[in-house]
């Protein structure tokens, strides 16, 4: 009954009709751009309607930016953080949950911890964890200097562990895959299931594993799907840490790589190139949010309850 | 709240906790207490020698012009980043919410520039902005503007916020409109009765019950604008022009990696780490007592 006159609903609709377009107009001129030859892109103004050079801009941006390697590497990426966020958060949110063990609490907090260290505030020391895993170990060993032989001549040779995750699969996604959001959004679903659901499975003879497996896991499909689009948009739309740990061509992500498809003031100005090599790496995480969209909202709304 | 069906087991559950608790103490709790030593060591860019040198390396911090540089960059671009994106969903979501049919189209068509990253995001507004070739360039300087956020420092930071705040709305517009769903429509029913305006309605009923909402979201949208748009200012203007667009986050990177400057660059983590560790407790302290009012 509040205010259903149709002038409010024109109203309504034009405003929402110009929101869109507004929050549209990047991408569509984008789009334009990708579609130009380079004498029509670099006209001012630009024309606003799409031209027929689409697949000649996007064959180069392809080649120029070697997209092939670089999209495979992202779906990597992106595919590997998700699957190691649910897998690891998962199990450790049954941990806390189903079981009362000393160190619980303690075990929650580190986990909490990560809430706030973002990569962003340690980039250095990371970094320098990328080069050599095995830093804190080796640290360990040293303080407790714990003499792995000694020779007959009285020299001490201390053992020293080396492990170089740069460029590689590994260091791509190893050290983002701890998540305390993820682990607290299951913990939050966990505490919902009834009890009487780990009572009927106990008296039927089932350990937790068997629990987990067939009672557990099938129950919280709803939810890792919605996680997971979260987490592929987020895994694929990682930066600053691609940037820092990938120097070789072969194990650049899109996201960084088209970034070099971008004209510098002294080449040529092919901008319809760039947006065509942009358009191709924003396409897959788009895709999946619209089509995904109903796990997606629902992801969104319960990661942050 | 516990459950009370528990499976013992003596060593399962650190089974299962182990690997999210191995990669958290290696690859955060590690680097960040390596910050900590570090941000109290004067180290050569080589890495060769390093000295004690206190709180050395806070104070020489705290009286650089740089830093102070960077620290005021940092507050106006998150606070032009923060309210324009704030204002834009909350405006599309009032009027999504409005609507009784075609809501769910609206939400498709401004739901998706969530999933563009941000460095891309930044690449598409350069290109708009672009003095030579973009479309809103030619507008701008049609005012008699001079544009060039390639060498004006207040036009890059323009560039740098619209580009990253473009990216936020959809975020924002999603939890507004939640929350504005979840306002009984009773009660602005009944203010409709008592003759309210549809203007007044918002403000004395709708807005108040939408503050939870958005304070969650200026956190949220805080910590974005601190953190996450890392990739729009390293993709866009790498920090300049002369340092115009160069925040903290930013400043951490540069002088860590680029210039090599490890103890300042440490200094600077942990000065970030402490914010983020404040504004942390306070969205949790802030969500617990929403949860009690429900």
């Amino acid at each position: 009954m509040v205010d259903r006159s149709r002038t409010l609903r024109i109203t309504t609709h034009v405003l929402l009709v110009l929101g869109v377009l507004v929050i549209g107009f990047p991408i569509y001129y984008a789009f334009v751009a990708a579609t130009l030859p380079l004498e029509l892109a670099t006209r001012v103004p630009m024309p606003l309607v799409p031209g027929d050079h689409l697949m000649d801009n996007v064959e180069q941006a392809w080649r120029r930016g070697d997209l092939g390697l670089q999209l495979f590497n992202s779906i990597v990426m992106a595919l590997g953080i998700t699957a190691g966020k649910i897998a690891i958060s998962i199990i450790s949110a049954f941990a806390i949950v189903y079981f009362r063990f000393p160190g619980r609490m303690l075990a929650f907090w580190i986990i909490f911890v990560t809430l706030m260290l973002p990569v962003e505030v340690r980039i250095v020391p990371t970094y320098e964890m990328a080069v050599n895993v095995f830093t804190p170990v080796n640290r360990l060993l040293e303080v407790l200097s714990v003499p792995v032989a000694i020779d007959p001549l009285g020299y001490t040779i201390s053992m020293r562990l080396q492990w170089n995750i740069l460029d590689s699969y590994f260091g791509l996604t190893l050290p983002l895959i701890a998540s305390a959001t993820a682990t607290f959004l299951f913990r939050q679903f966990f505490l919902t299931i009834p009890d009487q659901l780990a009572e009927a499975a106990k008296i039927d003879g089932a350990g937790p594993l068997r629990f987990f497996w067939d009672v557990l896991l099938p129950m919280s499909r709803t939810n890792i799907a919605a996680l997971a689009v979260i987490l592929f948009v987020y895994g694929w739309n990682q930066y600053l840490w691609p940037l820092l740990i990938t120097t070789d061509r072969e194990m650049m992500t899109a996201v960084i790589g088209i970034t070099r498809l971008m004209p510098s003031p002294d080449d040529a100005p092919e901008w319809n190139v760039a947006m065509a090599g942009a358009l191709i790496v924003l396409i897959p995480p788009v895709i999946v949010v619209v089509l995904l969209q109903r796990w997606f909202v629902k992801g969104l709304v319960e990661e942050e309850k | 709240m516990l459950k009370r069906v528990l499976f013992r087991n003596r060593w399962l559950p650190y089974a299962l906790l182990f690997p999210q608790l191995l990669i958290t103490l290696f690859f955060f709790i590690w680097p960040a207490s390596q910050a900590l030593v570090q941000s109290f060591y004067a180290t050569d860019p080589f890495g060769l020698s390093s000295r004690f040198v206190g709180f050395a390396e806070y104070t020489r911090l705290l009286a650089d012009p740089l830093y102070h540089n960077a620290v005021l960059r940092t507050l106006v671009f998150t606070f032009f980043t923060t309210s324009l994106a704030l204002a834009a969903g909350l405006f599309l979501a009032v009027y999504a919410d409005r609507v009784i049919r075609g809501q769910n189209t609206y939400r498709t068509l401004l739901i998706w520039p969530y999933a563009v990253a941000p460095a891309v995001a930044g690449v598409l507004w350069l290109f708009l902005f672009h003095p030579t070739y973009g479309a809103l360039a030619l507008v701008i300087r049609q005012t008699g503007v001079n544009w060039n956020p390639l060498l004006n420092g207040t036009h890059a930071m323009t560039l740098v916020i619209v580009a990253s705040a473009w990216k936020q709305v959809s975020y924002n517009f999603v939890f507004f409109l939640a929350g504005l769903q979840a306002i009984p429509r009773s009660l602005i029913e009944a203010a409709a009765i008592d003759g309210a305006s549809t203007f007044r309605r918002f403000w004395t009923i709708v807005f108040p019950l939408l503050s939870p909402t958005l304070f969650f979201l200026i956190v949220i949208n805080v910590v974005y604008s601190f953190f996450e748009t890392f990739g729009v200012i390293h993709a866009v203007t790498r920090g300049g022009p002369g340092g115009a667009t160069t925040i903290l986050v930013y400043k951490v990177y540069a002088d860590g990696f680029v210039g090599l400057d490890i103890g300042s660059s440490a200094a600077q983590s942990v000065i970030l780490m402490a914010l983020v560790i404040g504004l942390t407790m306070f969205q949790f302290r802030y969500l617990e007592r929403r949860v009690q009012y429900n």
